[in-house]
């Protein structure tokens, strides 16, 4: 099964045979990023631009970083601060670009749908670098990448996502991802962060993180925005961290040989208690800014060779 | 003193309940006389029908034209013609153009726009309050004077509940008839789809239905407390439908409307953020769907209407979240209701009760029936004729309608008002 896609707007669209094609390409980038010269010309002559509408630094620059390593030419747009102000509408902005002859456009948008809309209206690749509270591929094929290398595989694992999930994209590229790959997901956290329904997509739901916590294989945190933390959805910080913290008392309710993910960047204190966020026997959080590297260069590999394809009017 | 006899038609008597071949006299403009295949009176003039159905025009609530402020939207002119394509005899159209239709004198410019540029009647209502703000009643008196025939701030929902209890008692003591759009809006704030699995999936913005019904609950303790003459203007929700149901039951003056959108369409058809499908209040789950065809069977719900709401590309060509609301409908009102009727889930009479007699019997018309002396306001069309819908054909301004590229079953063959033809196709 090769990889067909001709954008990666979101894991929904994805074959788990895409899913796996992705992810042991992005293994190979791995060996590549550690060596010490990091390099190679796979998108060489290409041009890939950075669309944030919403501020980023981390993902911004790891895909910039990804690009840079595959030869590819990176330009950053910061588009909160640009024409977005002068009135130009989004399709407007992606015509513009269009006809700059962009290969590879990476885009980030704080409305769901948004970069599905712009996918539409351009004739190179688009990556969802985070579409509003819709999806956030990468991130979640990172993840994945972190959980087959720190568990051995990435399916019959006990999943534990735990946080505002009602906000967060990462959730649900992720359950979207892990269901894909046949993994039991426990979604955990109070019921005012939970999306409507959320429990018709095959996940369990739990409002008690410990019960939540019960024997799985992996606690993924999320991050808690901190426009949300005073009495709008939960009481207060504190109290939240009382009762969805994750800290050892609770971690210890999961296996013994647990790994700990945050998508980052962490509330110490508020979702997660910093000791445990630093102890290498436990948190995979640095593993996965390195593994969000090589999933980025491997997904843009993947998606520049059908590009290629299409245009040499091959069959993809 | 001249006649026409519309012979070989197929009569839909909404009043009557009837569905039967028969014959239509008409006298300057008004229905003098119908009866069975038969025994036909002599005419002036002759129209045959080929047995295709002949039903009193459609009398279409919550009609946007965009006069003032936004005509590359809709004039009086095409949404006159759209009208007239569509069957449509009566357009009852809103306040919420840009300025509102808050004083006298905005109302008699529309007034005179309509009757400059649309062939078919025009019948406006305005705003309940000034600038649709919800803050100071407008001149109710005087609105009705210039010919306002019902008061709404349409989707604004009047939220200071004092001041919405003395605009409708003020209204009861003129027996003006109040539009509201039922809805709790601190619940339903920012909401672009209908809470449940599809915005969860889609991480969209959304309201749960259980808003509609606060809404009405609220209005409806302000009937009890008023007595005032209301119209709900879409109810689109299973659990607003009780509600209802005991404050007929009650005896307060209340009627409910649903839009067409919400009768033929479900979340699910949003898909991939297709904002031609964002409509106020968003497409219900499917199990509300099919409740509120129910309540239209049963007469729980009075009326559909079209919500005509027409959008520029540039509205719409958004992300979901930020596009506008709305959808244009006049032209496809009728083949749409007419899923209704191949889906055997109403019959024509009972159709034609909810799109033309109720209506028209709400706002003191008295058009929307085949009854002698009522007005010729009548619209011919064969219910059968299968199509693949153009959104480039449409005679409105705008084309943001959800139903470009559907198959539809149903055509209007020629629309007449006061006995005049306005519309053949």
């Amino acid at each position: 099964m090769t990889f067909r896609q001709k954008h990666l707007l979101g894991i929904e669209q994805l074959h788990p045979q895409e899913i796996t094609a992705i992810l042991d390409l992005a293994d190979t980038y791995v060996d590549l990023n550690r060596q010490s010269v990091k390099h190679s010309d796979t998108l060489q002559g290409l041009t890939q631009i950075n669309m944030f509408f919403e501020n980023s630094t981390r993902t911004q620059a790891s895909f910039e970083l990804a690009g840079k390593r595959l030869g590819a030419d990176v330009m950053n747009m910061a588009m909160q601060a640009s024409s977005i102000k002068k009135g130009e509408t989004l399709i407007d902005t992606a015509m513009t670009l269009n006809a700059m002859h962009p290969d590879l456009l990476v885009v980030r948008h704080p409305h769901s749908g948004a970069v599905d809309l712009l996918s539409q209206k351009v004739n190179c690749a688009v990556l969802n670098a985070g579409d509003g509270k819709h999806e956030h591929p990468t991130q979640a094929l990172l993840d994945a990448l972190t959980i087959r290398r720190a568990k051995g595989r990435l399916h019959r694992l006990n999943i534990a996502i735990c946080g505002d999930i009602a906000h967060s994209r990462v959730a649900r590229s992720n359950l979207i991802l892990l269901g894909k790959m046949e993994n039991r997901i426990r979604l955990v956290g109070p019921p005012t962060l939970m999306p409507s329904q959320i429990s018709e997509f095959g996940v369990e739901v739990y409002d008690d993180m410990r019960e939540g916590l019960k024997d799985v294989d992996v606690v993924m945190m999320l991050r808690l925005q901190k426009e949300r933390m005073d009495g709008g959805f939960i009481p207060s910080e504190r109290e939240y961290y009382h009762r969805y913290g994750l800290d050892a008392e609770k971690l210890a309710l999961a296996k013994p040989d647990a790994i700990v993910m945050h998508p980052g960047p962490m509330n110490r204190g508020v979702e997660i208690d910093g000791t445990i966020a630093d102890d290498i026997n436990r948190s995979v959080i640095q593993e996965q800014v390195e593994m969000g590297v090589a999933v980025r260069m491997a997904a843009m590999d993947l998606l520049a060779r059908n590009l290629r394809a299409a245009r040499e009017g091959a069959p993809a | 003193m001249t006649t026409t006899l519309f012979t070989n038609a197929r009569l839909i008597d909404p009043e009557a309940g009837t569905d039967h071949q028969g014959w239509l006299l008409l006298r300057d403009g008004r229905i003098a006389d119908k009866g069975t295949a038969g025994d036909e009176p002599a005419a002036d003039e002759k129209v045959d029908c080929g047995g295709q159905c002949l039903a009193p025009g459609i009398v279409d609530i919550g009609i946007k034209v965009c006069e003032p402020g936004e005509r590359h939207k809709e004039s009086y002119k095409s949404a006159g013609r759209a009208a007239a394509a569509g069957g449509v005899t009566t357009m009852i159209t809103r306040p919420d153009t840009t300025p509102c239709i808050d004083t006298p004198e905005a109302l008699e410019f529309i007034t005179r726009r309509a009757q400059a540029d649309a062939p078919v009647k025009v019948l406006p209502m305005a705003a309940l309050t000034k600038g649709r703000e919800g803050r100071e009643m407008t001149e109710i008196g005087f609105l009705m004077d210039a010919g306002a025939v019902a008061f709404t701030d349409c989707d604004h929902v009047l939220t200071e509940t004092k001041v919405f209890s003395r605009a409708l008692t003020y209204a009861k003591s003129l027996d003006a008839l109040v539009v509201a759009h039922p809805q709790e809006p601190g619940l339903s704030k920012g909401a672009a789809a209908t809470s449940g699995k599809f915005a969860s999936l889609r991480g969209l913005p959304a309201v749960s239905p259980m808003a509609e019904r606060m809404g009405l609950d609220r209005d409806i303790a302000l009937l009890e407390m008023t007595g005032a003459k209301y119209h709900a203007d879409q109810i689109t929700t299973a659990r607003a439908l009780p509600a209802l149901e005991r404050a007929k039951r009650n005896g307060l003056d209340i009627t409910a409307g649903t839009s067409i959108h919400h009768l033929t369409l479900n979340e699910l058809d949003v898909a991939d953020y297709r904002t031609f499908f964002k409509v106020k209040p968003p497409l219900r789950a499917e199990d509300d769907r099919l409740a509120v065809i129910e309540a239209v069977k049963s007469g729980l719900i009075d009326i559909i209407s079209s919500m005509h709401t027409p959008q520029d590309e540039e509205s719409k060509r958004l992300p979901f979240e930020e596009a506008a609301a709305g959808a244009v409908a006049m032209e496809t009102l009728l083949p749409a209701a007419l899923r209704l009727y191949h889906g055997e889930y109403l019959d024509l009479p009972t159709l034609f009760r909810a799109l033309s007699l109720n209506p028209a019997n709400r706002l003191g018309l008295t058009s929307g029936r085949l009854s002698k002396g009522a007005p010729a306001d009548l619209v011919l069309f064969d219910p059968d004729v299968p199509f693949v819908l153009d959104r480039f054909k449409l005679h409105s301004k705008s084309q943001n309608t959800p139903f470009d590229g559907q198959r539809m079953q149903g055509r209007v063959l020629a629309t007449y008002v006061a006995g005049n033809p306005v519309y053949r196709s």
